[in-house]
């Protein structure tokens, strides 16, 4: 019955299917990141380019479905969009996961991110969801340096 | 179960937090025993009865609860002693938990404020683990290493969960002076071989540890019989409150080492320059002890042998028997660990292809209230042996049931609709 509202049909779908999945050529920068309590990891490469536009956004990684659900939502929505708009919606999803499940997620930013809205109840899921968003946010820094 | 006086449904009414129910009605099905075990009506009681009638510092207060704290305290030391076939009640350290008795052995090597040559350690030294230990009994030994220019050496882990003692006399040298292994591992629940292990150590002149953390909770542990130079075990694994452990070694060796942490109670005189110490257990027990937590030790053990040893592990073999036939009808289910319930323990770790861990303990538990841990229960270096990040682990103990067991199968094979 909560596990339902944690386990959203979209993520499951991602889960089965990855969006994106798989280390592409070319890129800017590449980062590793690990959830040391669960061994959850994902590799990712960010390529940008001109006008802060992101070419691709490309990830490997292994680890729970909601970690791996977060790296195929993650890489639809950055991969097509700018530098400052993929960073505006890491921003809201960090915000909605740390908000212990009292924070009204904003659909508009977030697109099919909403659906982990659910996790946020569960303290010691939150670092799977944000797993591939560090990393993202971290990869687009190298990046632009 | 077969057995004529191990009644598991009285049992289970000894331990108030078995009948709770869990948010939307669903009971509670406590499958996590092997992290750390409830706790029965005796133990509560006796600690709550010690904290409203008796409750004062021990060891160093006159008055007449000083002398009941002191007295139940130590009262609590010679049950553990009996409890593990201690030859002198003197040979039992209370500790914090099981990980501080093996630093306690750990801090004793390569120590300049010892001289016994047994504990002298340094660079061509060598220590032995071995690579199904728990972190408890990993990184002191790291930590030692590193601080004396010790090697550290392990004994590899066989595909069935195994002991590899192949390169056993390779492995254990005149170097090594300490070999330290699990006696039931955590993750697999094999049991270890002490005795051909004990053989060489004594061929070579190494000192022997066991981290019996998960054997004292769940079978007969005598020391003596064992014949082993240290035993650590922790006492919220076996019914008892958290916060307190135990550190056996033979009386002649603790008198060779050099105390473990300086303070009050350790002490027999002090000057401003230097100290003399008191003799064992208390040289190795600084400062005011977890007084409450060593008399619910007591009550735990009294609780433990009530039931009897004999019985606990009987009842514990049959769950694991079962276990291993239920979960091995799961469509592709992988037990890491010894497949068969011979010299093992009723703690069941497994992956499901395609489903990871957290996923499964999660469904559990909000599903079926099935409590189970996932992760690599603090053995990262064993799941790396095995190619994996992290496995779900069952564990019983003595009062679980099969239908328990059911309810988990049950909810696998939910699990496997969900992501399936
Ligand atoms: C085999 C083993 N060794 C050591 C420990 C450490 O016990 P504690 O955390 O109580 O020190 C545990 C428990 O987690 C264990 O299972």
């Amino acid at each position: 019955m909560i596990a339902e509202s944690l386990y959203q049909e979209l993520i499951l779908e991602h889960y089965k299917h990855p969006q994106g999945r798989g280390l592409r050529e070319p890129y800017d920068a590449e980062v590793h990141h690990v959830n040391p309590t669960c061994g959850d990891e994902v590799t990712m490469r960010v390529k940008l380019g001109d006008g802060g536009k992101v070419e691709d956004v490309s990830y490997d990684g292994q680890g729970c479905s909601i970690s791996q659900a977060a790296a195929s939502v993650l890489h639809e929505l950055t991969t097509g969009s700018t530098v400052s708009q993929s960073l505006a919606v890491v921003d809201e999803f960090t915000r909605l996961m740390q908000g212990r499940g009292q924070v009204e997620a904003d659909e508009d930013v977030l697109g099919d991110a909403v659906a982990f809205a659910g996790v946020a109840k569960y303290p010691a899921r939150v670092k799977c969801a944000l797993l591939a968003w560090m990393a993202y946010k971290d990869a687009v820094v190298r990046s632009s340096a | 179960m077969t057995h004529s006086m191990f009644d598991v449904e009285r049992i289970r009414k000894d331990f108030p937090i078995l009948s709770r129910e869990l948010p939307g009605d669903r009971p509670l099905v406590y499958l996590d025993s092997g992290n750390s075990s409830q706790k029965p009506s005796l133990v509560i009681n006796t600690m709550r009865d010690h904290l409203e009638q008796h409750y004062s510092n021990v060891g160093r207060a006159l008055h007449v609860l000083g002398s009941e704290s002191t007295e139940a305290y130590e009262g609590a030391r010679d049950k553990v002693a009996a409890f593990v076939g201690a030859p002198d009640r003197d040979e039992v350290i209370f500790t914090k938990n099981a990980t501080e008795a093996i630093n306690l052995v750990a801090y004793a090597f390569g120590n300049p404020t010892g001289t016994d040559e047994r504990f002298r350690l340094g660079p061509g030294d060598e220590i032995l683990v071995s690579e199904m230990e728990h972190h408890s009994n990993i990184v002191p030994w790291q930590l030692l290493a590193q601080r004396t220019g010790a090697t550290l050496r392990w004994f590899p882990v066989t595909d069935e969960g195994r002991l590899d003692l192949s390169g056993l006399d390779e492995l254990l040298n005149e170097r090594t002076k300490i070999v330290s292994i699990v006696h039931q591992s955590n993750v697999l629940g094999t049991v270890n071989p002490v005795a051909e292990v004990l053989a060489r150590a004594r061929q070579t002149g190494a000192l022997m540890m066991l981290d019996a953390s998960q054997s004292v909770p769940h079978r007969a542990v005598d020391v003596a019989a064992l014949g082993v130079d240290f035993v650590a075990f922790t006492g919220h694994k076996m019914v008892g409150p958290s916060g307190i452990g135990v550190l056996w070694g033979r009386r002649e060796l603790l008198e060779a080492m050099p105390p473990f942490l300086g303070g009050g109670e350790m002490i027999e005189a002090v000057w401003m320059d230097r100290s003399t110490y008191a003799p064992v257990p208390h040289k190795f027990e600084a400062g005011t002890p977890p007084i409450v937590e060593a008399i619910g030790l007591g009550a735990a053990v009294d609780y433990l042998t009530g039931i009897g040893m004999a019985d606990v592990m009987q009842h514990e073999h049959d769950l694991t028997v079962y276990g291993l036939q239920a979960l091995g009808e799961v469509p592709g289910l992988r037990i890491i660990g010894p497949e068969t319930a011979e010299e093992r323990g009723g703690t069941l770790s497994f992956t499901i292809p395609g489903i990871h861990p957290h996923d499964v303990g999660q469904i559990l538990d909000d599903r079926f209230g099935v409590a189970v841990r996932v992760g690599h229960h603090c053995a990262r270096p064993l799941h790396l042996r095995f190619g994996i990040p992290a496995t779900t682990r069952a564990s019983f103990y003595l009062y679980n049931t099969t239908d328990e067991i059911d309810a988990l199968v049950r909810g696998l094979h939910h699990v496997q609709k969900v992501f399936g």
